[in-house]
């Protein structure tokens, strides 16, 4: 920090004259630039060290470090929710959103580290996979399965990299008041991240999101420091803050606690759905599930596995504590509609805000590049190479991953131009989408006897549930979509979410469905049963 | 090759780590301790608990559930 310190100061004593104003936005957009040439370099460095093959570009050939893979799969899975909406929520709710956040990546996504991501390890070691559908198309002789692995998951994350294309756009735009349009913040990202995903595949990607790992968790902390020696410490914080609103001391609800996802935030169904629902999704979205197949040894997941509570909570509990102090000390929601930027402005110099706001662009960043990589790698894996182009060579795929990358990137760019309703509702949901995979995946795993008819039930048959629950209005009211009335459907199930409840009825199917079922002649147990089972 | 026993136990002992991560025992307490809630200091200190548990699992534990691919 005290480099970094030094300098930034010297960029604003020699940018004084120029108004308050326009100095502070260049210091802002110095920052952020500053920031993209770094991650651009460190994508150049992993290049020169980049192998022409798929298996390379795509999982840096599995040689990832401890560091690099702890720091690469929680760069990935924050996106921008650390900075803006986590402590938005803490704001509005009181803190108890540190506990679902503990139980859901610190404990269960940990879990499923060991029983997910090891045992897909293992697998993809054995067989080469390097995707989710290529490892379940081979053990169910299906690459009809592999591409609806695949088909499903793009429907989930294109949305979803769009929606941090807005994020990115919209905070640079409000971070320079205007003065770097919407579109060309959102662009300037865009072009950033094809430029070093494309050069570098996994290994840039592994190394710039380690760079945006440790750079988010040193703002954080330094924020919460500054701010609280602005305030008069912890104990003086928590007391405006018992004294503002009483009931975010209190676990629980709280009665006067406004709801901000529909009726019982903080109940125990509402806790526990939303900490189950996100992380199963979260071992599920492409860029996560890619991340078991990438470590060097077992000695790294090792390590990374009991990491994951305390990085959790050296993350999250500094920044959601921010948010929920905001609300003590009176600070008002900023016109961004995020507070941690609005907390900032109000006890940190112009600098510092700054770069935080780069942090939160770093953490956005982070998450799209690992998603262009994994969304081509499921397109040219699961969808051109078994379909369109089986003879395809190495040096083929290689190619035509890279060009992928900046085809599903420019997509995504040009939609995010247009953010139409339809596809922000189905990015805002893809966790749940995701999660409803994570049933038949995890019981195909361990359970030899499953078939490919109970994976395709399941399959089809949670999403088909999860698409209308969530998409349909609630129950009693009607929606009129091309001039066709719908009426809703059930949404809530006694304070559970539609996404916990899918996943149940995934788990039935496969069970139900395989068990009533005998396996085809091209099935192959023993892909996932490992060498010496008999 | 773990044994059945192992395998019961290490699943009770994440089971238990899921369980008790939001103290709910603590609901609606609003006692403060050195500038953060009890609450929250419960689930610091559990987060701690889980991560030893992890390390521990990951040397003694290791491999439960993998059938054929244990050595």
């Amino acid at each position: 920090m005290g480099r970094l310190d030094g300098g930034v100061v010297g960029v604003t004593a020699s940018l004084a004259p120029a108004g308050a104003l326009q100095s502070a936005v260049t210091i802002q957009l110095g920052i952020v630039v500053a920031y993209l040439l770094l991650a651009l370099g460190v994508g150049l460095v992993a290049y020169r060290l980049t192998d022409r093959t798929a298996e390379d570009y795509y999982l840096a050939s599995r040689t990832l470090g401890t560091v690099v893979l702890l720091f690469t799969t929680f760069a990935t899975l924050l996106s921008a929710f650390t900075f803006f909406a986590g402590p938005n929520i803490a704001y509005g709710l009181g803190p108890e959103w540190i506990l679902v956040m503990g139980l859901m990546d610190g404990i269960i996504f940990g879990v499923l580290w060991y029983v997910v991501g090891y045992k897909q390890w293992l697998v993809g070691k054995a067989h080469g996979y390097v995707t989710l559908g290529e490892m379940l198309g081979d053990r169910f002789g299906s690459p009809v399965l592999r591409a609806t692995v695949a088909l499903v998951s793009l429907f989930w994350l294109f949305p979803y990299v769009m929606l941090q294309q807005v994020g990115a756009g919209g905070a640079l735009s409000a971070l320079t008041n205007g003065a770097v349009p919407y579109w060309a913040g959102a662009g300037l990202i865009t072009v950033f991240m094809i430029v070093y995903v494309v050069l570098s595949g996994m290994r840039g990607v592994a190394w710039t999101d380690t760079l945006q790992g440790l750079f988010m968790l040193t703002m954080v902390w330094a924020a919460f420091v500054w701010v609280l020696s602005a305030v008069g410490g912890i104990g003086a914080a928590t007391d405006a803050m018992a004294s503002a609103n009483p009931e975010f001391l209190a676990l629980g609800d709280g009665s006067s606690s406004p709801s901000l996802f529909g009726g019982g935030a903080y109940s125990l169904p509402w806790m526990l759905s939303q900490a189950i629902g996100i992380a199963f999704g979260v071992a599920m979205f492409p860029q996560v599930n890619q991340r078991f197949f990438v470590a060097d040894s077992e000695t790294v997941l090792k390590r990374t596995m009991a990491l994951w509570p305390v990085v959790v909570l050296l993350l999250f509990v500094p920044a959601f504590m921010l948010g929920a102090w905001a609300a003590g000390l009176g600070v008002a929601m900023p016109e961004s509609g995020n507070i941690l930027p609005g907390l900032l402005a109000e006890y940190t110099p112009t600098w510092f805000a700054a770069l935080v706001v780069a942090g939160a662009m770093a953490a956005m960043m982070s998450s799209s590049d690992s998603m262009l990589l994994s969304g081509s790698s499921y397109f040219t894996r699961d969808l051109y190479r078994p379909f369109v182009n089986v003879d395809a060579s190495e040096r083929r795929e290689d190619l035509i991953a890279r060009v992928g990358v900046a085809v599903f990137a420019t997509l995504a760019f040009v939609a995010s131009l247009f953010n139409p309703p339809s596809l922000f509702v189905i990015g805002d949901t893809a966790f749940g989408g995701f999660a409803q995979l994570a049933p038949p995946v995890i019981v195909a795993l361990y359970w030899s006897r499953t078939t490919l008819s109970g994976m395709f039930a399941a399959i089809l048959g949670s999403q088909l549930f999860y698409m209308v629950t969530t998409f349909t209005p609630a129950a009693g009211e009607t929606m009129t979509v091309l001039g066709v009335v719908v009426p809703g459907v059930v949404e809530n199930f006694a304070g559970w979410s539609s996404s916990v409840v899918g996943m149940v009825v995934g788990l039935l199917l496969v069970v139900g469905v395989s068990s009533v079922t005998s396996a085809s002649v091209a099935e192959q147990p023993s892909v996932l049963e490992g060498p010496t089972d008999d | 090759m773990p044994t059945r026993t192992a395998s019961v136990a290490w699943g009770a002992a994440f089971l238990l780590l899921a369980a008790l991560s939001v103290p709910w025992f603590l609901w609606n307490d609003s006692t403060v301790v050195a500038g953060f809630p009890v609450w929250l200091w419960w689930h610091i200190g559990w987060m701690v608990l889980a991560s030893i548990t992890f390390a521990v699992f990951t040397q003694r534990g290791w491999g439960v559930w993998m059938g054929g691919w244990s050595a």
